[in-house]
């Protein structure tokens, strides 16, 4: 076999017109249950290391596991949103290696009886086409610990010296999603494979089985690819990238493995099957270990628990209390607030489609909570290069500038202004106008002095509008308004500037 | 005759990170094909009708409600550490993938 360096890839336009790339995507998501799959202890983001274990969940000797049965339906609503069968009885299985994150040397998970099987998912593509992904299974696991590599470069593994160990993560309930081949996506794998991997997540919030966070690694995609030569061709050789963690990562990953394995297969070399790793930084993938003995995990089933046989009444019940899916909520948002196609799917790609609803629900109209949640707020968040929903501000708070800018006590210059004190902290918009005295001036005495300070000092003006010609009266009424700091009406302005000059 | 080789014993071994002697694989070799040939005798018997036993006990479905309760110390967590470093254990480098 000969090493193709990382750096021979094929155009990827080239690559996928000679080659058809077939998926799988494997998606772990960590649910969000307030205590780990086999025992209680409490899981919360952040905790100080190893101070959320119990001895179920460092594997000490004798220790017994129990179910945690909120995970249970967790994953079984999990099954359901995505069309699965729900097993009539299913067990857990002892997956064994060793690695010193999984303390038990085992991992419990599931292995020829998933909870969950057989289903699918449409997944729309950002131009609104619907491509879709068939589930070979859901089932129930738990994660590992964390390792941190320490020496060597950046927590890299390569050229450490030694690892910590902190346990909090391990036993979190997983639940595995894994799909069928995914076939016939061409040349729009890359694309498919992201939007499937949103799909989910969104799928996940919706149910409320997981905060889904991709930065937290809440979800985590592996990502199996390969290339043959045609839709009647055998599968190719396939590779797996890992703990793939961002949306836009699983897009890159996809379509950098087809135009590498497209180098590969051109050279007259072969794919080797292994576990590849993904570099934000470079955009690359390279080979982690390839696996001798690996693949060999020994499963049997799980001694320690008993079986998992969901009653037909319990899953009956579970369906009925399924929530309306993301696809379906998207359509329903769209035909009430009435934005074009192109409108929406701009809402849903900034991450505004809840903003918005909230906003809405506050009492704006459609059109001015996409207003500043699509522009003032999305070119603030893109300047500060954060995701919109992390700005500090709430739905509410914009209902609420909206509503004084509807009742004339701002104008669009100054609700700007009442957004910076919000962002600073400041308080809600009513309190940062109070405080910021940023209300229009709306008192005509006081601007009538403005007014006629503004005449004064431009009597050509004045003179042009009294011979019958309105156009430079924007002069008077710019002078106005600077002297009142922007805090008048500016229609308000115009009625009195053309009242005193007797217009 | 033989269903369970020498090297399969010492692969398996391999795996479960057993270090034996290769007088106790000759041994276990031979003790490991009786168990099978046992098992194969009583798969002769069990029909389709006959559902496999993994848990012995009619139980299903037994679970625990989602509720914290006191965790271990990460002193105790750590009392028996080889080694440990900001509350974490500490361990050898680790060779392969991450």
């Amino acid at each position: 076999m000969t090493a193709v360096p990382t750096t021979d890839l094929v155009a990827y336009d080239d690559a996928v017109r000679r080659y058809d790339p077939v998926l799988g995507i494997e998606v772990h998501v960590e649910l969000g249950t307030r205590t780990k799959m086999f025992c209680a202890a409490e899981v919360e983001f952040g905790a100080e290391p190893n101070t959320q274990t119990t001895p179920v969940s460092l594997g000490l000797p004798g220790a017994l596991p129990v179910v945690n049965g909120t995970a249970v339906e967790y994953a079984i609503r999990i099954g359901l949103a995505l069309n699965c069968q729900i097993a009539e009885s299913c067990r857990f299985a002892r997956k064994n290696y060793f690695y010193p994150d999984v303390p038990k040397n085992f991992q419990t998970s599931q292995y020829d009886e998933p909870i969950a099987y057989d289903g699918w998912i449409d997944v729309e593509l950002e131009d609104g086409e619907t491509f879709r992904v068939e589930i070979e299974r859901a089932h129930m696991e738990e994660d590992a610990g964390k390792n941190t590599h320490v020496g060597g470069t950046a927590g890299r593994i390569h050229g450490a010296e030694y690892s910590l160990v902190d346990y909090n993560r391990a036993g979190i309930p997983l639940v595995e999603i894994v799909t069928r081949p995914i076939e016939g996506a061409g040349e729009r794998a890359p694309e498919v494979a992201r939007a499937y991997v949103q799909t989910l997540r969104d799928i996940f919030r919706a149910l409320d089985v997981s905060e889904a966070r991709m930065e937290r690694g809440n979800v985590r995609a592996d990502v199996n690819v390969s290339l043959r030569t045609g839709p009647e061709a055998p599968l190719g050789t396939r590779t797996e990238t890992k703990n793939v963690n961002s949306f836009r990562s699983v897009e890159r990953t996809v379509r950098h493995e087809i135009s590498r394995q497209a180098a590969v297969l051109d050279a007259g070399d072969t794919v080797v099957q292994e576990t590849r790793h993904w570099h934000e930084d470079t955009g690359v993938t390279t080979p982690g270990r390839v696996k001798s003995d690996a693949e060999d995990y020994r499963y049997f089933p799980e001694p320690d628990l008993v079986p998992v046989a969901p009653s037909r009444d319990w899953v009956e019940e579970i369906r009925a209390g399924l929530p309306e899916m993301p696809a379906a909520r998207r359509r329903r948002l769209q035909g009430d607030w009435g934005y074009a196609d192109a409108e929406m799917r701009d809402v849903v790609n900034a991450g505004a489609l809840d903003l918005i609803e909230a906003t809405v629900a506050g009492g704006t109209t459609p059109a001015g909570a996409r207003k500043w949640w699509m522009g003032e707020l999305a070119r603030r968040a893109k300047q500060a290069d954060v995701p919109l929903e992390s700005m500090a501000v709430t739905p509410a708070q914009i209902a609420e500038l909206e509503q004084l800018i509807a009742g004339g006590k701002i104008n669009d210059k100054l609700a700007r202004q009442v957004l910076d004190g919000v962002l600073a902290g400041e308080g809600d918009p009513a309190a940062v106008v109070q405080s910021r005295g940023l209300e229009v001036v709306s008192d005509d005495g006081a601007l009538l002095t403005a007014i006629d300070e503004a005449l004064a000092a431009q009597p050509d003006v004045v003179a042009k509008v009294r011979g019958g010609n309105q156009g430079p009266v924007g002069a008077i009424i710019g002078a106005v308004m600077k002297a009142t700091k922007g805090q008048a009406d500016a229609k308000r302005v115009r009625e009195l500037v053309l009242e005193r000059i007797g217009q | 005759m033989s269903t369970i080789s020498r090297d399969e014993v010492a692969r398996v071994a391999g795996l479960a990170r057993i270090d034996l002697r290769p007088d106790e694989v000759d041994r276990l070799a031979g003790e490991l094909d009786v168990i099978v040939e046992s098992i194969a005798r009583v798969s002769q018997v069990a029909t389709a009708d006959v559902p496999a036993t993994s848990h012995p006990i009619p139980l299903t479905n037994v679970f625990r409600d989602d509720v914290p309760q006191q965790a271990l110390s990460q002193q105790d967590v750590l009392a028996a550490a080889p080694e440990q470093e900001d509350g974490r254990f500490l361990v050898p480098q680790i060779l392969g993938e991450e």
